[in-house]
């Protein structure tokens, strides 16, 4: 066995014994960059000579002792967490020189743990996808089917975690773009709950509803980022003073007493027969586990797009003025005025997808239009919330599918913005809702392409989500598979 | 038509974007298609509902006003497109 196809708990129990080293472990994973990057494009930037600095050091403090249990693990960053001294472009031309003089909190914390960072990851554009096509740098590829999108926009985390190339990631989640690549890759990836994880240093694209988290092999790992990441942080003030768990401890096997969510709404018309039967022979998993299966409703799903793409858009336009070319990123030099050297150094600096969303934005927040869109997507926002809140009396956690279909093949929704929105009408509501959701390995589809299972649930019962995540993996065995590649 | 493209041009002049001929024609078609889908929203009675900016609603983060450390004036210039050393240089506005 290659040491890259450890995941974090077995390299933990091999690091811990000395039977392997974070050097090795980390120079396993840097080779098997260097052999399939090239066919799945994960990475914009590969750190080295960083990488084996930090493993040597980890090294050492796991020769002392106690090291922290991310201690010496290989991670790969979304290219949208600031990194001090290391290029993070969000996927974008405008920031493509950007190095930040400080770490975000998460990649703070990793370090502080010892762990190790291999490189920056692909992703949209400032996130805005749904598939990693809008990467201005490279565009990932489905490891289990060349030609196929990766998803996104954590489509880099997603596919370096899926490659091997290193054994988690961290990436973001503004409305699915943990959950539906990591299902599209057959990974784990967690959206906590909003103000779970501190945002410091995460670039913003819309601000209440964005969340960092982990993508992994497996649930167990999942749960092992949790503890690292997780937290109050007085740098951002939406952060939650709330107790963290050991996130590890909701791993136990049966599901008695535990309530199973089916929300009919989310098994409608363009659901993908495949997807369907894979939620389903899930659901039956988690009966035989001892389940208590129960209908619910959520009655605002299908107002749920057309809420989100409001929303986010407005915050985005509001959060992406600071592109301007004065402090930070591409500038435009030819331009004389000051008005013009805005214009051109946003108009060269942005790509379609980014433009497109600032418009909306921009539009949505307009004098005369803010409360025909902007205000009237904030009020049915509030129904959406009401609708989970009423959900949760009945049930602990909701399963549905991820995405309505598996994998599509690149290019599919070029020209076609509006159809690669409603691609993501089962992911979005979790954003607006603030609730956490996980995307769990389910199964394959004939052309063996990876579905996953969503798992959504109360504001900060990320616990009961991972349990039942476990029970899930322990019947499908699809823990740290590894696509031919 | 849901938006024009005179409107089109006007939102991209308040959001600091040039937009050529051929890209204006495009997204005024794209936001058109979008801005109808949207209207989806008029099929719900909201009078009366509260709007929701944050899932949670925290208010007042309130945090002592000490002196702490921060960026020395050459890392906080450091990225800038044209800087002098002291501070950042823009095209001249007067």
């Amino acid at each position: 066995m290659n040491p890259y196809e450890l995941t974090i708990s077995q390299a933990r129990t091999a690091l811990d014994n000395k039977e392997l080293s974070s050097r090795e472990l980390t120079s396993s994973c840097l080779e098997r960059i260097r052999s399939v990057d090239d066919t799945v494009h994960s990475f914009i930037s590969v750190t080295e000579k960083k990488a084996l600095q930090q493993a040597d050091a980890a090294d050492k403090e796991i020769a002392q002792g106690t090291p922290a249990p991310l201690c010496g693990i290989p991670f790969s960053l979304k290219d949208l967490l600031c990194t001090r001294g290391v290029t993070t472009t969000c996927g974008s031309k405008i920031l493509e020189n950007f190095v930040p003089p400080y770490d975000a909190t998460v990649v703070e914390k990793l370090k502080g743990q010892g762990a190790v960072i291999v490189g920056k990851v692909a992703m949209d554009e400032f996130a805005m996808g749904s598939t990693s096509e809008n990467c201005a740098f490279t565009i990932p590829e489905n490891p289990w089917k060349p030609g196929f999108v990766a998803g996104g926009s954590s489509g880099g985390s997603a596919t370096s975690v899926a490659a091997m190339e290193c054994l988690a990631s961290l990436g973001s989640d503004t409305g699915g773009s943990i959950r539906q690549p990591a299902s599209l890759c057959g990974v784990v990836g967690l959206k906590p709950t909003y103000g779970r994880v501190s945002r410091y240093g995460l670039v913003a694209f819309a601000s209440s509803l964005d969340q960092i988290g982990p993508l992994t092999r497996d649930v167990t790992d999942s749960a092992m980022m949790m503890n690292g990441i997780s937290g109050y942080d007085k740098r951002d003030s939406t952060s939650v003073k709330q107790d963290i768990p050991d996130f590890t401890k909701a791993l136990s096997e049966g599901m008695k007493g535990v309530r199973v969510g089916i929300p009919s709404e989310y098994f409608g018309e363009g659901l993908n027969n495949e997807v369907a039967t894979v939620v389903e022979s899930a659901i039956q998993s988690l009966r035989d586990a001892g389940a208590e299966i129960v209908e619910v409703s959520l009655p605002h799903t299908e107002y749920c797009v057309a809420v989100y793409y409001l929303i986010a858009s407005a915050e985005a336009s509001s959060n992406l003025a600071r592109y301007d070319g004065v402090v930070y990123g591409y500038r435009d030099q030819n331009a004389e005025s000051l008005i013009d050297m805005y214009r051109e150094t946003r108009s060269n600096g942005f790509g379609d997808e980014v433009k497109r969303r600032i418009l909306i934005g921009t539009y949505a927040l307009s004098s005369g239009y803010y409360d025909a869109y902007y205000k009237k997507a904030s009020q049915v926002r509030t129904l959406i919330l009401n609708d989970f809140r009423n959900a949760y009396e009945s049930c602990d956690l909701i399963i549905s599918p991820v995405t309505p279909t598996p994998a599509w093949k690149r290019g599919a929704h070029a020209g076609d913005p509006l159809a690669m929105y409603l691609s993501d009408v089962l992911t979005i509501s979790a954003n607006l809702a603030g609730i956490p959701g996980l995307s769990v390995p389910g199964g394959f589809s004939n052309d063996g392409l990876p579905i996953g299972i969503q798992l959504q649930g109360p504001h900060f019962q990320e616990e009961v989500l991972l349990k039942a995540a476990y029970n899930l993996e322990l019947a499908t065995e699809l823990g740290n598979r590894c696509p031919d590649i | 038509m849901k938006i024009s493209r005179k409107e089109v041009e006007h939102v991209a002049s308040l959001a600091r974007l040039n937009m050529s001929e051929k890209e204006l024609e495009r997204m005024t078609g794209q936001l058109d298609t979008i801005l109808s889908y949207v209207d989806k929203l008029d099929e719900l009675e909201t009078t009366g509902v509260t709007p929701t900016t944050h899932a949670f609603s925290i208010n007042n983060a309130f945090r002592e006003d000490e002196v702490q450390e921060s960026l020395s004036v050459k890392e906080a210039l450091a990225n800038g497109p044209n800087e002098n050393g002291e501070a950042f240089v823009v095209p001249r506005i007067i």
